[in-house]
């Protein structure tokens, strides 16, 4: 089973317009800024929202072509819009009775779903009576009960607060281990793409800015966005061996590269100094602190100058250091901590 | 009930009586918690205006007045009497049957209807729901002439009624229905149509994710999700079908036991005995009231 989708949706100021594809049992994770396309996309691949072109394969079969009712699809929305007025044994049953089962048989599939997301004592319960989890969990249950080949998640876990989502998170990473079919996911927390997608596409105004396994993405952050993301400073430059120019200030780098590069590394890589350090000039400069803020256990550092970068430091530095907000300071990197790769 | 002296009910409610017109809450021991608890009422204290109450009041008086003269002037005595009196039965019957048909025809057409204006995006839907809702603002008598023109033995449509199939209306219980449904149907489609547009239309779409039609969406999530709109529509149509007047004696005319509803009756036996007019009003009066009484909670307080 796999999906082919171009997907293009034309509006007034804004058009969408992507590739995807996705094997049987795999996950792609779209990934994006408000605004960005990514439920246009989910909502255009389950026939909520006209293409104004391209296509949508499942296994050959186009689906472009077909109302929502007549794709094997099964959606499950942000804040899951269970129906009301039916119990929760009767919401999970709900498609399995639109595609044609008997009631009596529709009932037992979805009791057996309510069985597998571990709420079968729920079944008689209305929508109203479950805590977000629980909702969420029906919720799934709801969209695989029908038997889908195409599985659309929109931010699931956006509406469950920090500990539920946990837990939930888990939970729906075991539920897309089982599942056959392709599985589109849509989320703007990195840390839910990461863990449940074999495959991130990133989009930024409806175009697909960077693809690839999580980790690759982790790695080589190819946009502002995905570098605030995954918690990088990243650096347009222009390389000549193993030197980097961004702007006024010169990199030194492990890797040999030529021409048009990326220059990355993390906040936590980066040391500050009250006095100009002795040794080279390379890999260093000269910053105003613009903001500190707590982060985590540290103290990012927000650092404005010929580069903007962010510094992780141990709230003894800022102490030691007396760091505060408009002060100059000298920062560097070493060579060893930066990573280069080609734009 | 609660008369002028209901405009203070924001003062403290640390029961700390004070004066109907002097909503001042007072600076005694607790006045901090009256402060931060309900001082809603406090923070606009002062005597209320005589240029808002006077005219209230007048117009409050007005509106009960009637209702409280024909308790008084009922003959309570001869109440239950008169009551059992075979013409004031044979109208009451009358009346309930054909309202209630007319109600049932008002659901039959008017929930699809509804359906229509509020979730099918139709060249000319604009116009459609002018004039759907015609008959709201229309003088009944003009719609009964109407009706007249195009369902009466020579109508339109009448015409052809009556040359195929035999069937007539006007003069007729049937006609009664008809006028009925006429004047009251805009009460429901307007009651239904804003029911379905307040009902969540993502609910629909998650519907069709599963793959129901729009026919199995309606059936099995549009509609148990507006019953309370069209019941509340139901009602207001009921009692309207009730109470018609014009329309009614225009195009079914005014035979007792055939079509003379009881506003006909109350009407006619108030040149004849005066008594029993008042008889059978106080019984639509009872009849609005209980039916206010149901829909108060929805209308009052709100969907």
């Amino acid at each position: 089973m796999t999906l082919d989708a171009h997907l293009v949706v034309t509006r007034p100021r804004f058009r969408l317009d992507i590739e995807l594809e996705i094997a049987a049992g795999q996950v792609v994770a779209l990934l994006g800024p408000n605004g960005a396309g990514k439920t246009t996309a989910l909502r255009a691949l389950a026939g909520l929202t006209a293409l104004s072109g391209g296509r949508i394969l499942l296994d050959g079969q186009a689906l472009h072509p077909l109302p929502s009712e007549h794709r094997p699809i099964g959606m499950v929305f942000q804040d899951y819009l269970l129906f009301p007025h039916l119990s929760v044994l009767d919401n999970v049953a709900f498609g399995p009775r639109c595609r044609g089962a008997s009631r009596a048989v529709a009932r037992r599939g979805a009791a057996a779903w309510l069985e597998r997301v571990g709420l079968a004592e729920y079944a008689a319960a209305k929508p109203r009576q479950l805590s977000g989890g629980q909702a969420q969990r029906v919720a799934l249950a709801r969209a695989l009960a029908a038997g889908p080949r195409l599985l659309l998640l929109d931010e699931p876990l956006a509406a469950l607060d920090a500990h539920t989502r946990l837990e939930i998170r888990s939970r729906l990473r075991r539920h897309l281990a089982d599942f056959e079919g392709a599985t589109v996911l849509v989320t703007h927390d990195p840390l839910d793409a990461m863990v449940l997608a074999d495959q991130l596409v990133v989009i930024e105004n409806g175009a697909v800015v960077q693809r690839g396994a999580p980790a690759e993405i982790a790695r080589r952050p190819r946009t502002d966005y995905v570098a605030r993301l995954v918690g990088l400073n990243l650096y347009r430059g222009l390389a000549g061996g193993r030197q980097i120019s961004v702007g006024e200030v010169r990199f030194s780098v492990a890797e040999h590269l030529e021409g048009p590069v990326f220059v990355a590394f993390r906040p936590a890589s980066v040391a500050l100094y009250r006095t100009r350090p002795d040794g080279t000039p390379r890999n260093l400069w000269e910053a105003t602190i613009e903001g500190i803020e707590r982060h985590g256990d540290n103290v990012r550092i927000h650092l404005e100058g010929p580069i903007t970068a962010s510094a992780d430091v141990t709230p003894a530095a800022v102490a030691d250091l007396d760091l505060t907000p408009g002060q100059r300071i000298w920062a560097s990197v070493k060579a060893t901590e930066t990573h280069a790769y080609p734009s | 009930m609660s008369g002028p002296s209901g405009g203070v009910k924001g003062s403290p409610a640390d029961g700390v009586p004070s004066g109907p017109f002097s909503g001042v809450p007072g600076d005694l021991p607790g006045g901090a918690d009256g402060a931060s608890g309900g001082g809603r009422g406090g923070a606009v204290a002062g005597r209320l205006p005589w240029m808002l109450v006077l005219p209230a009041v007048v117009g409050m008086v007005f509106l009960t007045l009637p209702l409280a003269g024909l308790l008084l002037r009922a003959p309570w005595s001869t109440l239950l009497e008169r009551l059992g009196e075979p013409q004031v039965l044979e109208a009451l019957r009358l009346s309930l049957v054909s309202a209630t048909m007319a109600t049932l025809v008002c659901l039959l057409f008017g929930v699809p209807l509804a359906w229509l204006l509020a979730r099918v995006a139709f060249p000319g839907r604009r116009l459609v729901r002018a004039l759907v809702t015609v008959p709201l603002v229309l003088p009944p008598v003009v719609g009964g002439v109407a009706l007249l023109l195009v369902l009466g033995r020579r109508g339109l449509v009448g015409q052809w009624l009556d040359s195929t199939f035999g069937i007539t209306l006007p003069f007729t219980t049937a006609g009664v229905v008809v006028a009925e449904t006429f004047v009251a149907m805009p009460f429901l489609v307007i009651s239904v149509e804003g029911a379905l547009r307040a009902a969540d239309l993502r609910l629909e779409e998650a519907a069709a994710t599963l793959g129901a039609s729009r026919w199995v969406i309606f059936r099995r999530v549009t509609l148990p999700l507006i019953v309370p709109g069209i019941i509340a529509g139901a009602v207001l149509c009921w009692a309207r079908a009730l109470g018609e007047f014009g329309a009614t004696i225009t195009f079914a005319g005014n035979f007792p036991g055939q079509t003379q509803t009881m506003p006909l009756a109350v009407y006619l036996a108030l040149e004849t005995e005066p008594e029993a007019a008042i008889v059978l009003s106080l019984v639509l009066l009872a009849v609005s009231v209980i039916i206010l009484a149901g829909l108060r909670d929805r209308w009052v307080s709100g969907p």
